[in-house]
């Protein structure tokens, strides 16, 4: 499940973000966030297999993370604000069970 | 009317719940798990809002947003907004983590309900304050532990 680069991901930003003005960051990636509680229908129980972690970083800085549980659906969606004072690198950073992490990057250039 | 797939699936289910390893359910209450979370401190209701649609088809995914008014500036901002529910397996649904660059404290998810029941979203606030709001839900289609 460590396999980054075919995981497929969404990530809205806006077409014309300014400068100090706060902008809706949406993300979604695609996972089942296997719960660990299903049946295979055999009676065998499926392994848990979730996203734990979600980061954004503006340049080098933490600007946003979450802590993910069973309890998301799958493909987890998140969305969040980030108020940007110039141009940056942001990172977006997605960790979970055995061993799964993907990294995004997008360059923003604020008005 | 009841087939023999229908005896298959329903028996299957119920042995699935018997069988759930202990580590995966929770056994605390939600009001343990806020307690936790607000490490003894006062927790007041208000300046934090939690969304989602009082009646909820679909308990696989549920679109859900939390909010708190906030300057978002180094002297004052929002540093933490989770979200406990009452009967899933587990207390826990997401913990988000906010800092000044946000800009605006807020963010949106999807989730899982298990079945109807009451959901809490819980601020920490630079200054130290705590701040909930609690909502119930109606769920007509679980989710969880069907396969």
């Amino acid at each position: 499940m460590a396999d980054g680069a075919r995981t497929r991901t969404l990530i809205h930003l806006p077409d014309k973000p300014q400068r100090g003005v706060p902008f809706e960051v949406r993300t979604t990636i695609a996972h089942p966030m296997e719960n660990g509680l299903r049946s295979d229908g055999y009676g065998n129980v499926v392994p848990r297999s979730i996203i734990t972690r979600f980061e954004c970083r503006v340049g080098e800085r933490a600007a946003f993370a979450a802590d993910l549980y069973p309890a998301i659906a799958a493909n987890p969606y998140l969305a969040f604000w980030l108020r940007l004072d110039g141009p940056a690198t942001l990172t977006f950073e997605w960790l979970g069970d055995n061993g799964f992490a993907h990294r995004e990057t997008r360059a923003v250039d604020p008005a | 009317m009841s087939t023999r797939r229908h005896l298959l699936g329903g028996g299957s289910a119920w042995l699935l719940l018997r069988a759930l390893p202990a580590a995966a359910v929770s056994t605390i209450t939600l009001e343990a798990a806020v307690q936790q979370w607000a490490g003894g401190k006062p927790v007041r209701t208000g300046r934090v809002t939690l969304d989602v649609a009082p009646l909820v088809e679909n308990g696989n995914t549920v679109p859900i947003s939390v909010r708190v008014d906030s300057p978002m500036t180094a002297a004052d901002h929002v540093q933490e907004i989770v979200v406990f529910n009452e009967k899933n397996p587990q207390r826990d649904v997401v913990r988000l983590y906010f800092t000044p660059a946000c800009g605006r404290a807020e963010a949106a998810t999807r989730i899982r309900l298990a079945t109807s029941q009451q959901l809490v979203a819980l601020a920490r606030l630079s200054d130290g304050s705590q701040w909930a709001q609690y909502v119930n839900v109606l769920v007509t289609l679980a989710a969880c532990i069907e396969s």
